[in-house]
């Protein structure tokens, strides 16, 4: 599978709702089937992420945490 | 921290079985800090998951679509009576508890900065950005002697409560 990432989004740092909203705003600059990685330290944007994809019907295709932050490699609808 | 995060955890599978709410209504009455932010919020995130986000800005809450900078609004004595006791502007809101003649405001602004949460006003532009419809009450409108050029830009035509009640119909419908 090729998994280039077109972008990659630093919100770490960022309380809700920002980490989701500034993803949403990215998002409206992709392709569809491009993959834009979202990196955030909120502990509460894991379960924001899941329902925001199933939400938007974006797919979250990796969901990893390394240090404390959290990445999420999603693919555009 | 985390346990807070699994207990408030939505399971996402509901979700799948219940698509049917795309569109979010905010009935934004409340003129203070404490409740703009959560209008503020909410909206920006309805938007960012796609669903069609109106915000109704009534009574007090329509305080957040005034020009920061104006002091002084108003046609009659009254109006402008009103607005000096309460200066309107998203840069001027109260909180409904502990404001401590507006030192209580400052010190919430000041932790959320210190905690990387986005102010009343920066989500307001976000909220523009995504495309939030902004819709201000006319007949509040007219009872504070507000006029266009009072408010901020970007806002939609003033309505009636029946357009809003019309577009509440099949949306999730909350009063802030």
């Amino acid at each position: 599978m090729n998994m280039q990432i077109a972008r990659t989004l630093d919100l770490k740092g960022l309380s809700c709702p920002l980490p989701i909203v500034k993803t949403a705003q990215a998002m409206r600059e992709l392709g569809s089937g491009e993959l834009v990685e979202a990196l955030a330290t909120d502990p509460g944007a894991v379960a924001d992420f899941r329902a925001w994809c199933t939400s938007t019907k974006n797919e979250l295709v990796e969901q990893t945490e390394a240090d404390g932050v959290y990445r999420f490699v999603i693919r555009k609808k | 921290m985390a346990v807070q995060e699994a207990e408030l955890a939505v399971p996402v599978h509901e979700h799948e079985e219940h698509p049917k709410h795309q569109k979010l209504v905010i009935i934004a009455w409340s003129g203070d800090l404490d409740k703009v932010w959560p209008q503020m919020i909410l909206a920006t995130t309805g938007a960012a998951m796609g669903m069609q986000t109106t915000l109704f800005f009534t009574f007090w809450g329509l305080f957040s679509l005034v020009k920061s900078e104006k002091h002084i609004t108003g046609e009659n004595w009254m109006q402008r009576m009103v607005a000096m006791m309460d200066r309107p502007g998203m840069e001027h809101l109260k909180l409904g508890k502990m404001n401590f003649a507006g030192a209580g405001p400052v010190m919430m602004k000041k932790l959320a900065k210190e905690h990387n949460v986005a102010s009343p006003g920066e989500l307001l532009e976000m909220a523009r950005d995504l495309g939030v419809n902004l819709v201000p009450c006319q007949m509040t409108m007219d009872l504070l002697g507000l006029k266009r050029e009072d408010m901020i830009d970007g806002l939609g035509e003033p309505v009636g409560a029946t357009t809003m009640l019309m577009e509440a119909q099949d949306a999730i419908t909350l009063f802030i």
